[in-house]
């Protein structure tokens, strides 16, 4: 039986191969798991996790508790709005103090990129990147590529388009990583001042022509326009980035072939994509979000497995 | 190592008409009886006594489930490895009904004790029986015996019984191994 190489989950780029496909697969069991009429399993009962949101979220954070509670484990949560983290303790501080009460597992989203890298290396303990800045979001992308996977059939030769700011997603870089890991064909696609510089070395294709991009695609993974990161204008108005960037049913039946769109979540509707595109049949939106807690039982099962007595 | 041949294919198949019939004993036409084979070995007997029992016995329509016991287990962070899982079919409902858990070897009973607790998860069957290939005599951790046994085999705790399906590999055949 093989197990994962890493025993942190602190993003995508330290994963191989055979960790995604351990995933998929132990992700597959969970999925049947979560359709029971009993949606539990009994494995994770000695084990407890905290939940550390230094940012705000709602789908990640739940998705990531629920995937807790099914699997059993022992959950707090903590979030910096309401915590010592005001008053300036340390990070690493903070999660001492946790540690101490006997926590085994610690799930992480913290706005400064590479937190999860940095606390790895100074506390005890095995930890889940949940989102760190605009570096990485390692099972936002895991879940993305599985539910192509559910959807396609399979991964590799798929072309996939990620749409928008490329610059401030995390979501971008982690699914660039674990796409090209799978054998998939990746292009970035949003206004210049959006996609940063150089990002084709990472052999991703670049377009700045909606149409183009999605007639090459077989996948459309539409990000959110990140309002809250932008401290600056990086288009002159939101009107104009949807005329330009975003996908509605017009453009959607224009193409040649039928394609696949995802998104993260949340949306913004009428902004990156129109109402009736998110609710169509071609968008997997929902898959996503179910799919998610399957994957990130998978994950925390597997972590936890390598977590000594 | 060495390697003993507890049962050949002929036996094998004797046993299993002989389990056949104890089964058509208690449950007649099975109509309110689901088999569950619990994964991975279990499957192949499960599957092989459905098949007997509707071409030799005429039973129709018999409900059979596929169980996976991984998630259950007691013995999870205790080994070395992940424990893997496999794939569980229950599109059966069992509700009421008389469950049937089919495995190939009792040895400790922790497997039927997780199969157990993880049956409920899919509701509340109006009774459980076990039945086994193999039931390994004085080995066992937990007050938990087969309702049917194919054959009892004494068997020291550092030898292993292998049971071999043609499903799986070459032969059904019975194997005892002294590691």
């Amino acid at each position: 039986m093989s197990e994962l190489s890493v025993n942190h989950l602190l993003g995508i780029k330290y994963l191989n191969k055979q960790d995604i496909d351990l995933i998929f697969k132990t992700a597959d069991h969970f999925k049947e798991v979560i359709n029971r009429p009993i949606k539990k399993v009994p494995s994770l009962r000695d084990v407890t996790i905290a939940n550390l949101f230094f940012e705000n979220s709602t789908r990640t954070k739940l998705s990531f508790e629920l995937a807790q509670k099914r699997l059993s484990a022992d959950v707090i949560n903590f979030s910096s709005a309401q915590s010592s983290v005001k008053k300036g303790e340390t990070l690493i501080d903070t999660v001492n103090n946790i540690l101490s009460m006997k926590v085994d597992m610690l799930v992480m989203r913290h706005p400064n990129p590479g937190a999860g890298v940095f606390l790895s290396k100074h506390v005890n303990a095995c930890i889940i990147n949940a989102g760190d800045g605009a570096h990485e979001h390692p099972t936002q992308a895991l879940l993305d590529s599985y539910s192509i996977r559910e959807k396609l059939g399979e991964v590799v030769g798929k072309n996939v388009v990620i749409v928008g700011d490329i610059l401030h997603s995390r979501v971008a870089l982690s699914n660039i990583f674990a796409l090209q890991l799978q054998g998939a064909n990746v292009m970035v696609c949003g206004p210049k001042t959006l996609i940063p510089k150089h990002i084709e070395k990472l052999g991703v294709k670049v377009e700045t022509n909606l149409k183009k991009a999605l007639n090459w695609c077989d996948v459309a993974n539409m990000l959110r326009v990140q309002n809250e990161r932008m401290a600056i204008s990086y288009f002159p108005s939101t009107r104009e980035y949807t005329q330009q960037f975003g996908l509605n049913k017009t453009l959607l039946n224009s193409l040649d072939k039928e394609i696949t769109v995802m998104h993260p979540g949340p949306i913004n509707r009428g902004v990156e994509i129109t109402s009736d595109v998110a609710d169509s049949n071609q968008a997997i939106i929902l898959n996503q979000v179910e799919n998610g807690v399957a994957i990130r039982m998978a994950v925390i099962y597997l972590l936890a497995s390598k977590i000594k007595q | 190592m060495g390697k003993k041949k507890l049962l050949n294919t002929k036996s094998i198949d004797v046993i299993l008409h002989r389990l056949a019939c104890q089964l058509v004993e208690n449950h007649y036409d099975f109509k309110n009886t689901v088999l569950i084979g619990l994964q991975p070995r279990g499957v192949f007997l499960a599957a092989r006594l459905t098949k007997i029992l509707e071409a030799d016995y005429l039973v129709k329509n018999i409900q059979l489930g596929a169980l996976d016991i991984t998630f259950y287990r007691d013995d999870f962070r205790r080994n070395e490895k992940p424990l893997e899982a496999s794939s569980t079919s229950m599109d059966v409902a069992i509700e009421s009904k008389k469950v049937v858990l089919v495995d190939d070897v009792l040895f400790t009973g922790r497997s039927i004790r997780a199969a157990l607790t993880a049956i409920q998860a899919y509701g509340r069957p109006s009774q459980i029986e076990l039945l086994v290939l193999i039931d390994r005599r004085f080995s066992r951790d937990l007050p938990i015996q087969p309702t049917y046994r194919g054959r009892q085999v004494d068997a020291i705790n550092n030898e292993k019984v292998i049971v071999n399906w043609q499903e799986n590999s070459s032969e059904d055949a019975v194997y005892l191994i002294d590691k």
